[in-house]
């Protein structure tokens, strides 16, 4: 009876989760898909978003994904390396951790405020694609880092020793043992964090303007799909195109998570090695 | 003597591991060393070819010499290259079956691609897997059995012209063919090396080796040629282990 009674919540909870993904998507993807059009995605903004598509936020985000991945993957990553393979320090390495952990948890509209004072003010980068570049990649770091260190944490140490063993150095056992058992696990964490700052806007509201120009340049300012969803919608601009961008940016994330999946995958079969990440 | 081992002791954390460890490798032989889990085998091994040093907290004193050459005067990367070592788990690295065996050839800086084929199929000969493999050298050596996973990680080591090789338990996570198979191979393997083999199996170690020593609890209780320590021990602690009475 009480097996029976666990069953049942176990699955209702399963359901739920389930259900609420579903609903949630399928309610956007009506709303949106009726709005785009190949005008929405490749014309102009006009008339603040009444009218017109919205190619400029989808440029302004690309961008900024791109330089968010240049300046945060080879931090994340490099750190974990350094921690995993080089650093001795227990206390140091604690530390970092504990500090990575704190900097998760930070409401993203703080590291915005903090992007406006610090990066727009006071560095005087000013409003713009490469300032707000900077702020979601302080918001990636930690996860990169996070999940990067979990996974070279758990490559046998009987693999480090046998290349080592061979007269290896630290560094050739890093480049061709260690990344290429990692890369899966790593990428996996590059991409949570990725997918995160793509879909943010209240870390970029301060720092990245709100054209609706094309950007030109990154020191150009810009306006990201999720700031330009929150603007439509909580200026009461354009429920429609708020959904139909909600749409563009769904499939933008989907199509980033499923590819990378699939070369994964793809790789892990050639490579016939799995690290629990 | 290829390596002598003169007042080698341990510490990891402050807790004595090894004590005064003195021991004689002679070249060209096999030395087993036998003892209960955690009387120092396995440190004592990895400290040959400074592989503790990347322990937090070894220190250590006394010395080992390889060809009358303190280790400590040798770069750990020549000393490797030199001492090779051979794991309990066979660990192939995720790569195909030829570049496992040419991955040592590769990270010293050999590019000639001759050379490297002649090594590779050298190696794999002499660690008597080339037969089985030779149709398939480009598929992934994790395909293979546990057995040749370990006989590929001995072609892996000698593929650098090692003088000697140490063997952690090479054989006790294999079935007793493939154990058999590993045994055969290292008799072979003495003509042209220095095999230090630590196991647990006190059978094998009289099977394969000719010098065998005992270790408890950090310390050598005795050490000698394998027929003697076997069948005439001249310590009581060391009758008790090999007749079976603990351990």
């Amino acid at each position: 009876m009480k097996e029976k009674f666990i069953k049942v919540l176990i699955f209702t909870s399963g359901f739920i989760t389930i259900l609420l993904f579903v609903v949630i998507i399928a309610y956007i993807l009506i709303n949106g898909i009726p709005v785009i059009s190949f005008e929405f995605l490749f014309a102009n903004t006009l008339n603040s978003g009444r009218e017109g598509g919205i190619l400029p936020m989808i440029l302004s985000s690309i961008y900024i994904l791109i330089l968010t991945a240049i300046f945060s993957i080879p931090i994340g990553v490099g750190i974990a390396i350094y921690m995993t393979q080089y650093c001795k320090n227990i206390l140091l390495i604690k530390f970092i951790r504990f500090i990575s952990r704190c900097l998760a948890s930070i409401p993203s509209i703080i590291y915005g405020l903090f992007g406006f004072t610090f990066i727009v003010l006071f560095l005087r980068l000013g409003w713009s694609i490469f300032s707000a570049s900077l702020v979601l990649s302080l918001m990636a770091i930690p996860t990169i880092f996070q999940v990067s260190e979990v996974t070279l944490n758990n490559i046998p140490l009987n693999l480090i020793e046998s290349s080592l063993g061979l007269g290896a150095t630290r560094l050739q056992t890093i480049i061709s043992v260690i990344i290429p058992i990692a890369i899966p696990g790593i990428t996996t964490g590059i991409i949570l964090a990725l997918t995160r700052a793509f879909s943010e806007a209240a870390a970029v509201m301060y720092v990245v303007g709100s054209t609706f120009q094309i950007p030109l340049s990154i020191f150009d300012t810009g306006r990201p799909l999720p700031l330009h969803l929150y603007i439509l919608a909580s200026e009461g601009i354009s429920f429609e195109n708020a959904y139909g961008t909600a749409t563009v940016l769904i499939f933008i994330v989907l199509f980033i998570t499923i590819s990378t999946n699939y070369f994964v995958n793809r790789y892990q079969r050639r490579i016939k090695y799995e690290i629990k990440s | 003597m290829k390596l002598k081992v003169k007042n080698f002791n341990v510490k990891i954390n402050n807790k004595d591991i090894l004590n005064n460890i003195n021991i004689n490798f002679k070249k060209n032989s096999i030395h087993a060393l036998i003892g209960p889990s955690g009387c120092g085998k396995s440190t004592f091994l990895k400290s040959i070819n400074r592989m503790n040093d990347l322990i937090d907290k070894f220190t250590f004193d006394g010395n080992i010499f390889l060809d009358d050459k303190n280790i400590y005067d040798i770069d750990e990367v020549s000393l490797r290259k030199k001492v090779g070592m051979v794991f309990q788990k066979a660990t192939p690295f995720p790569k195909s079956i030829f570049e496992n065996v040419a991955y040592g050839l590769r990270i010293h800086g050999i590019k000639d691609k001759k050379f490297i084929n002649k090594k590779v199929k050298e190696s794999l000969k002499a660690s008597a897997l080339w037969d089985e493999v030779k149709d398939k050298l480009n598929s992934s050596a994790l395909n293979l059995s546990g057995g040749q996973q370990q006989r590929l990680c001995i072609a892996r080591t000698i593929a650098v012209n090692p003088d000697v090789i140490l063997m952690d338990e090479p054989c006790s996570a294999l079935d007793p063919i493939s154990t058999f198979k590993i045994e055969d191979l290292i008799q072979k393997l003495k003509r042209k090396y220095t095999i230090v083999l630590v196991t647990h199996n006190m059978q094998q170690a009289k099977r394969v080796s000719d010098f065998t020593s005992f270790f408890l609890n950090g310390h050598v209780i005795e050490s000698g040629k394998t027929n003697q320590i076997f069948l005439n021990p001249k310590k009581e602690k060391t009758e008790s282990y090999i007749s079976g009475r603990f351990g």
